[in-house]
């Protein structure tokens, strides 16, 4: 099948999701009180706001994995051609890699890897 | 190969000219897509439910219990009724909740998972899409399911829901590294990301044999990598009952629930598929050198059973890990893979790279 039909996968996953979903708020017993739809923290009210700002190490987290996941996209087309490319590529990857390597090192010694 | 009633490209075909002979093009393409997309249906739903199963008997296992025992024969109809009763359960959405992002996340999940398992590689001539770039498009697509899970934590507006999936966010996007560096160590040895290249690749041996250091220290960090990716224990903190009482999806009920944990079985088998196809040689079966007798009788069982028989084998293992090491904490889960996985990763890379080049595999 060609490539279009990936479309057919989206369709039947958002079928599958979706007749469930109207199946489920049409058959089944509702009942309401005040209380139901308030957030589930076991038994106690909620106090203040969900929403609230998050610890930054989250964020370094991600911008460390933008990072390497844009490296990672650098690898994959580098990974097939490497029978043909030979040992020039080896060592274009081994600068590469050595400047890489640079940044999580600096990163650690940061301790931007280390979780508080 | 010396049998070929294992082929499923004959029977795909057959179908397809019964039905061009009778019927405008336009009708045959449509008849094709559903009965694609109906099958598809029925292996998601099936293979889930016939995993969740497993895993309560395999804990059992491990717990010196029976597990389900009650409902029909071993109690194999019980993740059924366990599917009834959450199809006839109220569907709540929360009043303080962001209402369509958080009915949107359980179709992101799904959708994810739908799109990740049309490139695996069931059997012969079983694949719905073969890509030239296949297994960079799964890594793709099974990424993209980390936004659900952000979804379904943040628009629930809970603290539980907010916490759990901060971690699984932090936990799935640091693990994806070393999956994609594996991945990438694999396509090294490969030369090529097409699926089915790589399947057929393996004919002569499987990749985990020919490969040998590289490889088995790829598989490894695969295994772990694989099994923090699909949130399950050890690395299961985003949904830690004892503190946060179901992650992520603890404002969510009923069926929409059973969508997010049909995902997570889902995504395990998809981890496990692609391990299968990496490694463990996908549906070729097992061949010893020049062990002409044994190699015939390996060649008699088909690669339909090969493939599931390697992807149980390793979906057992991942659930072996589940009931065996104690769940970890966040900082250990981020030291793991920051200070661990990732720079063996990336030495793994270039010693692998070194020997394809020198030509030092089978």
């Amino acid at each position: 099948m060609a490539s279009e039909s990936l479309i057919l996968f989206f369709i039947t996953a958002v079928i599958l999701v979706g007749s469930a979903l109207i199946f489920s708020s049409l058959v089944p017993p509702k009942s309401s009180n005040p209380f139901k739809f308030e957030p589930y923290e076991c038994g106690i009210e909620t106090v203040g706001e969900s929403w609230l700002q998050y610890t930054v190490g989250y964020y370094l987290f991600a911008i460390l994995f933008l990072i390497f996941d844009v490296e990672a996209v650098f690898l994959f087309p580098w990974a097939t051609i490497i029978r043909e490319a030979g040992i020039t590529a080896f060592v274009e990857i081994l600068i590469f890699f050595t400047i890489l390597g640079l940044g999580l090192l600096y990163a650690w010694k940061k301790h931007a890897l280390k979780w508080e | 190969m010396a049998f070929d009633i294992y082929d499923f490209t004959t029977l795909t075909s057959s179908i397809h000219q019964s039905l061009s002979e009778s019927l405008p093009p336009l009708a045959v393409e449509m008849i094709e897509w559903t009965l694609v997309g109906l099958s598809m249906l029925i292996f998601v739903a099936l293979f889930g439910l016939i995993l969740v199963y497993l895993e309560r008997k395999v804990c059992a296992l491990f717990q010196q219990r029976l597990g389900p025992m009650r409902v029909g024969k071993w109690g194999l109809l019980q993740t059924i009724a366990d599917f009834v009763k959450l199809l006839m359960k109220e569907l709540i959405t929360p009043n303080r909740a962001d209402k369509f992002l958080y009915n949107l996340a359980p179709f992101i999940v799904i959708i994810v998972t739908f799109m990740a398992i049309a490139a695996i590689p069931f059997a012969k001539g079983l694949q719905a899409l073969d890509f030239d770039i296949g297994v960079f498009y799964v890594s793709a697509i099974s990424s993209l399911g980390v936004i659900g899970i952000l979804l379904a934590g943040w628009a629930s507006n809970n603290k539980y829901s907010l916490i759990g999936a901060m971690r699984s966010g932090a936990q799935i996007i640091s693990y994806e590294l070393s999956v994609g560096l594996t991945l990438i160590t694999m396509i090294i040895f490969a030369g090529t990301m097409q699926i089915s290249g790589i399947v057929d690749a393996q004919a002569s041996g499987w990749f985990i044999f020919r490969g040998h250091i590289p490889a088995i220290i790829a598989f490894i960090i695969f295994l772990i990598a694989g099994t923090a990716e699909t949130n399950r224990g050890p690395f299961d903190l985003a949904e830690a009952e004892s503190e946060l009482t179901a992650g992520f999806h603890t404002e969510y009920s009923g069926i929409k629930f059973a969508f997010f944990f049909l995902a997570e079985y889902v995504n395990l088998f998809i981890v496990s598929a692609m391990a299968t196809v990496l490694f463990l040689g996908g549906w070729q079966p097992l061949h010893f050198g020049s062990f002409e007798g044994f190699n015939q009788v390996m060649d008699f069982i088909p690669p339909i059973f090969w493939f599931f028989g390697k992807v149980m084998f390793i979906i057992y293992m991942i659930m072996w890990f589940k009931w065996t090491f104690p769940r970890l904490r966040v900082d250990q889960i981020l030291t793991l893979e920051w200070k661990y996985l990732l720079p063996v990763n990336l030495f793994n890379i270039l010693l692998m790279t070194l020997i394809v080049l020198m030509g030092w595999h089978f």
